[in-house]
């Protein structure tokens, strides 16, 4: 079993804007990589290179928010390719990203994020915008996320938040990491695929 | 077998080992395909838990992402790309995984080699580590991309935890004008659902215009599903699919395949199917379609001018009005004239014979040369394709006229090899996306659209309706 993940607390990041996909997230040129040791500077590395180009401080880069835990982000979070180095990636910077908090996340990436024990929460438009307000107010402020209540507490206000029923129930009790369970069904999954009517012509007639 | 439902219960049902206690099922995973930037830290953790592959006889390797596109001479120039395919070698070895290596006349970007050699089939369920999996529902069965953690999944135990999708039936109506494409198709359907309008959903196409259309344009339209939001798209199996499949290295043979069809066609959506939800698109007005933005949805037809800001919802306007700034383009303006310096037909979406053979119909009919300053790229989606362009005299036209043929791989589509664009050079490009630094420079720019329009760019310099180039040219 893996790790049960009930509550998240620390401080948090703002990444505004839809449709963060994840070749801005983790650049195609740093994909020639055999494992994700090390790809946390990867992190947004092409949009922090240009940010410092021109003078303006990254999100990811401002000290303030050097210890952040939680991304803050907006719709469609995490679209685009499928690779999961983007996920592992902010798992991977400064202290580790261990939640996102969004209006929206892409299929595959909130996939990804279950895969690894991530909790990718949604929140109203409004939600998302009082927190990143609240954050760059005050980068300091801590955030309690609270999977068994669904609410993300910051100081004394209280919102609400969505999870699928199966990803908070997979976070919850350690289940999230698959492969033992997925296994356990061996035999069950030999027998469905023996009577599958098609695999039988996999074989190659030519070659 | 239910013999009502949509396709997508069907092969769903068939496919589900049990429910997992969190509500997810447990879905078996006929066919995986893996490639060279997903698979080694799969095969890494399965390697650290001491955990080996399960159905290694289901399972087809090849190389794509970063594979040269000009010679064929190893070790690649790239001592990081020769890594990695070291590696994939060393992994398909120890496992006894099939694999298409360069030079065996069967690599090529994966979603292109599997349809090719007859291993995507309907009534499947087909995983790759790669979002552009969606490519192979074009065959009428479960195909969408994973990450690596799923990839070490399938590996190990043939199956995955998949929530429930939703399904939106796409029918599209009318007829397809001359010079209008399945790349116009999705990227209006996109246009009009926008880059997320997918999110939660499998989408299922047909209507005249779909069912009109061949394989190879059906694969079109399934690749950008991910490019709406939606994990898998599909079409419905016909006498189109069965026709494409007849004869093909991995199809069935003799009385398999008579079983093998009858199968296919008992997993097609039944007439009485109920969908969650519908949407009609007319595809008579349709025009060929160019992106002017940074994601697929930002397209217009090519007449059009690009979308003022109050002309879009309230929340789609910091995007566009980024985009504005990024690509250097004027709201209340078409695109036409923008000047190209990099053309490029190729990648998972349009890279297949069909897609050559409208650019070859430009070059003829416009007699043309891609002007001084101009670049134009040719790389076909597998090995065998470019065996066909150069059998059937295409590449011979393609060079006459100024283009440069390469070998197969997704090449400028991602740029983790040496064709990437320059600084902030126009590609246009008949890939999947046009995200910032997508192909490969950090500020270059995007423009998607299909491959006679890319032609027809490529042979200007500069963005024009391709029809308009070749009725112009014609009476000149
Ligand atoms: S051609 Fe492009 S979209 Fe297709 S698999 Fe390769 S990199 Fe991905």
């Amino acid at each position: 079993m893996s790790e049960a993940i009930t509550t998240i607390t620390g401080t948090a990041v703002p990444l505004p804007g839809d449709d963060i996909d994840t070749d801005r997230i983790f650049p195609g040129r740093f994909l020639k990589l055999l494992t994700f040791e090390g790809v946390g500077e990867c992190s947004f590395a092409e949009e922090r290179a240009q940010w410092a180009a021109s003078g303006r401080v990254h999100p990811l880069d401002d000290p303030r928010h050097a210890d952040a835990t939680i991304m803050l982000v907006n719709k469609n979070f995490g679209c685009g390719s499928s690779r999961e180095h983007a996920v592992q990636a902010l798992m991977r910077w400064n202290r580790g990203i261990r939640a996102f908090v969004g209006e929206s996340f892409s299929s595959i990436f909130f996939s990804n994020c279950v895969a690894n024990g991530i909790p990718a929460v949604t929140v109203t438009a409004a939600a998302a915008g009082e927190l990143m307000e609240a954050v760059a107010a005050d980068p300091s402020a801590r955030l309690r996320l609270d999977l068994t209540r669904r609410t993300i507490e910051l100081g004394d206000r209280e919102l609400p938040f969505t999870l699928p029923d199966a990803a908070r129930h997979e976070l919850l009790d350690g289940s999230w990491d698959s492969t033992a369970t997925l296994l356990a069904a061996r035999e069950e999954l030999l027998r469905l695929a023996a009577r599958l009517p098609y695999f039988d012509n996999w074989n190659d007639h030519e070659g | 077998m239910t013999s009502s439902g949509t396709l997508y219960e069907k092969v769903l049902d068939l496919h589900t080992v049990r429910r997992l206690p969190s509500g997810r099922r447990q879905l078996f995973i006929g066919l995986h395909l893996l490639n060279e930037v997903s698979s080694p830290q799969a095969f890494g953790m399965l390697r650290e838990r001491g955990i080996g592959v399960l159905c290694p006889e289901r399972t087809f390797a090849t190389v794509d992402h970063v594979i040269p596109t000009t010679a064929l001479r190893r070790p690649w120039p790239d001592a990081d790309a020769e890594a990695m395919q070291i590696e994939l070698e060393a992994n398909v070895g120890r496992d006894g995984i099939r694999y298409f290596a360069p030079g065996s006349g069967r690599q090529g970007i994966v979603h292109v080699v599997g349809p090719e050699l007859g291993l995507t089939q309907p009534g499947t369920t087909i995983c790759c580590g790669d979002s552009h999996t969606s490519t192979l529902g074009a065959f009428g069965n479960i195909s969408f991309g994973i990450g690596a953690s799923h990839v070490r999944d399938v590996l190990a135990a043939q199956s995955l935890p998949l929530a429930d999708l939703k399904v939106r039936r796409i029918d599209v109506r009318g007829r397809l004008a001359p010079g209008v494409f399945a790349k116009d198709v999705i990227l209006a359907i996109i246009r009009r659902l926008g880059a997320k309008g997918g999110v939660g959903w499998a989408y299922e196409y047909g209507g005249s215009v779909v069912d009109a259309l061949s394989m190879e344009e059906r694969m079109t339209i399934c690749n950008m599903s991910i490019e709406g939001g939606a994990l898998c798209g599909y079409v419905n199996p016909d006498a189109t699919t069965t026709a494409y499949l007849e004869g093909r290295p991995y199809a069935p043979r003799g009385a398999a395949w008579e079983r093998a069809v009858a199968y296919w066609h008992s997993v097609a959506s039944s007439p009485a199917a109920r969908y969650d939800d519908r949407l009609e698109l007319d595809a008579d007005a349709l025009e060929p379609m160019v992106t002017w933005g940074v994601t697929p949805a930002q397209c217009v037809g090519v007449n059009e001018p690009v979308p003022e800001l109050d002309a879009l919802p309230q929340s789609e306007r910091v995007l566009a009005h980024d985009a504005y700034d990024y690509m250097g383009v004027e709201p209340g303006r078409p695109l036409l004239g923008m000047p190209v310096d990099v053309a490029f037909v190729g990648s998972c979406s349009n890279s297949r014979i069909s897609d050559f053979e409208a650019v070859a119909a430009v070059i003829r009919g416009t007699q043309r040369r891609v002007p001084k300053g101009t670049r134009a790229l040719i790389v076909p989606g597998s090995e065998a394709i470019h065996q066909e362009l150069v059998t059937r005299g295409l590449a011979a036209l393609f060079v006459e006229a100024g283009f440069e043929v390469r070998r197969p791989g997704c090449s400028l589509c991602i740029g983790m090899n040496a064709d990437a664009l320059e600084g902030r050079q126009v590609g246009a490009s008949t890939s999947t996306r046009n995200f910032k630094g997508r192909q490969g420079s950090v500020l270059g720019r995007t423009l998607l659209m299909s491959p006679a329009m890319v032609a027809a760019a490529a042979l200007t310099g500069q963005v024009v309706d391709a029809r308009e180039l070749l009725t112009r040219e014609a009476e000149a």
